[in-house]
């Protein structure tokens, strides 16, 4: 794995013109992008098309990377609007689901809830949990309390306000933990 | 304050009771109900930052469309910047043409006034 500062100094030889250096920054990055564009999306096909998207975008904007912020973390800002924009487009053609408040099909499993909570298991069903949360919540949860990035970048990227963002913020917190711990059968005692 | 009231701000105990404002912090910290709700709220949350460290594998192709089409974007920005080069070439030899034509323009004038003059005189 490429460490920060390697990062850094590919990122200076970039950003001079040097284009195996900006493949070499592709290499050391491209899986996380990834992995967040997949998260973002729920969906390979298209986390692929965001993960495209960021880097040709990062390729073009590589001059505007003042180095203030981790390369890293600059890429997910971008990736986040990327697939923002990979949404909006598909919510405006399918008039569909992806709003935020649409309701999502549930697919949950009723296992022991106590059994859930714990480690692993609960990362498990927390990935599951995920994919079933509306894009719009999703995407805030993930950027906030997965990649920790601040609630105005957030808002910036998926152009909504940052009370916004927090509110969806508050939305998604509680549908995970809803979902993560409901009772399989309504009326009975809360798990606890 | 009753739980319900309580049960709207829980999400931001994920951080910690002190996100809570003081009448809602007040509340849970004597009700055992809520503050299981925050317990839940912070595993939750601890679960979410753990995701950060997983990495997942994308399939093997993926690198190579990566760099294939930045590749592709490389050369466009390329044909772009000589196209640019040529324009910035051309306007300077119209310029300089231009230039010339005026400074020539400018020499025969005053040749013309010069010699006026003398046969005048």
């Amino acid at each position: 794995m490429t460490d920060r500062a390697d990062l850094a100094a590919l990122v200076v030889a970039a950003q001079s013109g040097d284009q195996r250096a900006f493949e070499s920054l592709v290499r050391a990055t491209h899986a996380e992008t990834y992995t967040l564009a997949y998260r973002l999306t729920g969906d390979d096909e298209d986390a692929r098309d965001v993960t495209q998207d960021t880097y040709l975008r990062a390729y073009r904007a590589l001059d505007r990377f003042r180095g203030d912020a981790r390369f890293q973390t600059w890429l997910y800002r971008i990736t986040a609007n990327s697939a923002s924009t990979l949404l909006g487009q598909r919510a405006r053609h399918r008039h569909d689901e992806l709003t935020e408040e649409a309701p999502v099909a549930d697919e949950r499993i009723h296992i022991d809830p106590v059994a859930r909570a714990e480690g692993d298991s609960l990362r498990h069903h927390l990935t599951a949990a995920l994919r079933r949360l509306p894009p719009g919540l999703r995407a805030v949860v993930v950027l906030r309390d997965v990649y920790d990035l601040p609630h105005d970048a957030i808002a910036t990227e998926l152009d909504i306000s940052v009370t916004a963002a927090k509110v969806r913020l508050h939305r998604a917190r509680r549908r995970l933990r809803e979902d993560l711990y409901a009772q399989p059968h309504e009326g009975e005692a809360r798990a606890v | 304050m009753r739980c319900e009231q309580v049960a709207d701000r829980l999400p931001a105990a994920a951080e910690g009771l002190e996100a809570l404002d003081p009448a809602a912090r007040r509340h849970v910290e004597r009700c055992l109900r809520c503050q299981a709700d925050a317990v839940q709220y912070r595993k939750v949350l601890r679960a979410m930052r753990a995701l950060r460290t997983e990495v997942l594998v994308p399939a093997p192709g993926l690198l190579p469309e990566l760099l294939a089409s930045l590749g592709e974007a490389g050369e466009q920005q390329a044909v772009r910047a000589m196209f640019r080069g040529r324009r910035g070439a051309y306007l300077g030899g119209l310029a300089a043409a231009t230039a010339a034509g005026a400074a020539g323009a400018v020499v025969l004038t005053i040749r013309n006034r010069r010699s006026k003059v003398s046969l005048a005189g």
